[in-house]
């Protein structure tokens, strides 16, 4: 007869393929290398991040919206939006502003610095439920990097969309993202508006607030584009507010408008608590929300 | 009864099997003591010391010594949750190696542990940690590989003045444990839920229990259920939360609470964490580290740049009683909170949580 407790190695059934249900997978990461830095702003570049293993590379995917825990080995791990088009998989782009201490060092890195990838975590903007509709994109401000994926996932697939608008806008023309862009997106069929709140000698388009922009583009619109719309409305609190509300009054389906939201994850697996908002996870009941579910999350707005 | 034990070697582990009961003699506990530590490492309630009132103060600790375990203890000061949620823990540790790292993970666990003595609210309160950080999704291994290696006696107990377990659903243990004592008197009556456990009792003498018995571990449990002084009306809970979300009491305790975080420290169930990384002196290695954390602490909710999500104790202090009570009870159907006390006995400013919720709803404070 035997007596004592076993110990138990839960580590023995560690397998490669990665699935979410094996605890084994929870601290993996993918070592990747940053291939190249494009300085976007003094304060944002693009990052362009290779996952090594060619293999892991290929066996990543991700749907627009998602986001990634980048890490730093004794620096630190903080989530961002992947930028890049689902279809380059695991050589991914990241839009970082240096605002942190993470992102400060990460700013001071060179080319072909080995950093850590986790993910993708996170719930997506549905592009599948898309098709056949039009699309609204609206950013402010570094809200434009998480809608660079589904904007250029319009581009690949336009045959599928209707309308294609992009409204962005920052505070100055100075802060404008991805400039080297516009003309592409604009020869894809893509109407994009600019906006910028205070202008400048080298500045002749609008100025005023993202409202104004998006009011004039709805006013272009028949009426009957409003309820085959879905829209993407990426940026701070106050903007997603004032423009979500725009687009209720002209009655797009509160189900078809899609916010982005930013939290500090320190697990991205629904673990650490950090990203709540309300008592809902960011990380996994998010960061893409409809509206309906952001309006009914209590501290969200 | 050799059928049933084969029938429990199949599902090892705490899945819920068929229960066996047994009575064990007072006199053999010692001696089951003495074999479980002959063969692993045992925590059990000690009294550490007593308090300004002179009373025992309690903490679970190792020992391998029968006599130490205060087996009628009635709440330890912390959780036994430093066994299975350290405080402060490492993810990995890198190796750096000029350009290049390797990452090493480490579950921190290599043996398990026999805990002689938890309360229901102790083991309730595993049982709901489990579904978040071992039955959800992305399991977490650091919890999980320490979880599978918990061997847990539990016993019952005498329902303290600030026990509102009852209300929490959380004052009997269902399942979580692999044996469960309950005193008759001259003797336990004994629940076993593990071959494991089985096969320990097998080492001393029990016996079938008899009708008698069941009469006396019904006046047992009868006897507790009188002892609750406690409560807390969980009727509608979340949906009066949702509508209070803006009540003035909410203010009223935030203006008490000193954002300390012990309440947090000292909860069985809670689990929120930091993670931070360091690197050693001479840049060759460094660590990622879990810190837990409590959402009390005024930057919980900070992001890069310094935008704060909740930069008031109130809306902190709500938040809290709004995962646990609100958002935990509709992902689960019961409370991530088992009722035992200790927030509102170790707390400076005197919250409890009956008050705050008596009061959300409109009664007493």
């Amino acid at each position: 007869m035997e007596t004592g407790v076993k110990f138990t190695d839960i580590s023995l059934g560690r397998s490669k393929e990665r699935r979410r249900d094996d605890p084994n997978t929870f601290e993996y990461t993918y070592k990747a290398e940053i291939t190249n830095i494009h300085r976007l702003t003094p304060k944002e570049s693009l990052y362009r991040i290779q996952i090594l293993d060619p293999e892991e590379r290929i066996r990543f995917t991700f749907s627009p919206g998602q986001f990634v825990m980048l890490e730093l080995p004794g620096i630190g791990e903080a989530p961002f939006s992947i930028s890049s088009p689902p279809s380059r998989h695991g050589d991914v782009e990241l839009c970082i502003r240096s605002v942190g201490n993470l992102t400060n060092f990460l700013s001071k890195v060179g080319r072909g610095a080995r950093v850590g990838i986790r993910g993708p975590f996170g719930t997506s903007f549905p592009t599948w439920e898309m098709h056949g509709q039009n699309v609204l994109l609206v950013a402010g401000g570094l809200g434009l990097a998480p809608l660079r994926t589904p904007i250029a996932y319009v581009q690949e697939n336009r045959s599928r969309f209707g309308d294609a608008d992009i409204v962005y806008g920052t505070k100055d023309p100075s802060q404008l993202l991805f400039t080297y862009q516009y003309d592409m997106w604009r020869a894809d069929d893509i109407n994009l508006r600019l906006i910028v709140e205070k202008g400048g000698p080298s500045w002749d388009g609008p100025v005023g607030m993202i409202t104004t922009a998006l009011d004039e583009i709805l006013a272009a619109k028949p009426p009957s584009y409003f309820q085959k719309t879905f829209a993407i409305v990426c940026g701070p609190p106050v903007m997603f507010k004032f423009v979500c509300t725009m687009l209720n009054e002209r009655e797009v389906p509160m189900q078809k408008m899609f916010v982005s939201l930013e939290r500090r994850m320190h697990c991205g697996m629904g673990k650490c608590c950090r990203c709540n908002v309300g008592s809902t996870y960011t990380c996994l009941k998010g960061p893409v929300f409809d509206y309906w579910t952001v309006m009914n999350l209590k501290e969200a707005i | 009864m050799k059928k049933r034990a084969r029938r429990h070697r199949r599902e090892e582990g705490h899945g819920r099997t068929d229960m066996i009961f047994r009575t064990l003699g007072k006199a053999e506990l010692p001696k089951l003591f003495g074999v479980m530590a002959a063969g692993g490492k045992i925590v059990a309630p000690v009294e550490a010391g007593r308090d300004r009132e002179n009373r025992p103060v309690y903490v679970f600790r190792e020992t391998a010594r029968f006599e130490e375990a205060a087996l009628s203890y009635t709440t330890t000061k912390l959780p036994a949750k430093r066994y299975f949620l350290p405080y402060r823990e490492d993810l990995a540790t890198f190796r750096i190696e000029g350009d290049d790292w390797q990452k090493l993970v480490d579950y921190n666990v290599d043996r398990p542990r026999i805990f002689f003595g938890l309360h229901p609210c102790d083991i309730n309160a595993l049982n709901r940690l489990d579904k978040v950080l071992l039955n959800g999704v992305y399991p977490m291994p650091y919890y999980v590989a320490k979880r599978k290696n918990m061997f847990i006696v539990g016993i019952d107990c005498l329902p303290q003045p600030y026990c509102f377990c009852r209300s929490m659903g959380a004052d009997t243990a269902l399942h979580g444990f692999d044996m469960f004592l309950t005193d008759l008197g001259d003797d336990y009556f004994v629940e076993i839920l593990s071959d494991t456990a089985y096969n320990f009792l097998r080492c001393v003498r029990t016996s079938e229990p008899g009708e008698d018995d069941h009469a006396r571990y019904m006046k047992a449990v009868s006897r507790k259920n009188d002892k609750f002084i406690a409560h807390v009306d969980t009727t509608d809970l979340t949906k009066i939360l949702d509508m209070e979300f803006q009540s003035e009491v909410w203010k009223q305790w935030g203006d008490r609470c000193l954002a300390c975080g012990t309440c947090a420290n000292v909860c069985p169930t809670c689990y929120c964490y930091g993670v931070e990384e360091t690197v050693s002196v001479d840049l060759g290695s460094a660590r990622k580290t879990k810190t837990l954390y409590s959402c009390n602490l005024l930057d919980f909710a900070e992001v890069a740049g310094g935008h704060n999500f909740r930069p008031e104790r109130h809306v902190r202090l709500k938040y809290r009683y709004y995962h646990k009570h609100r958002g935990f009870v509709e992902a689960y159907e019961e409370p991530l909170c088992v009722g035992c006390g200790r927030c509102g006995e170790s707390c400076l400013a005197g919250i409890t949580v009956p008050e705050v919720i008596a009061s959300v709803r409109g009664e007493g404070a």
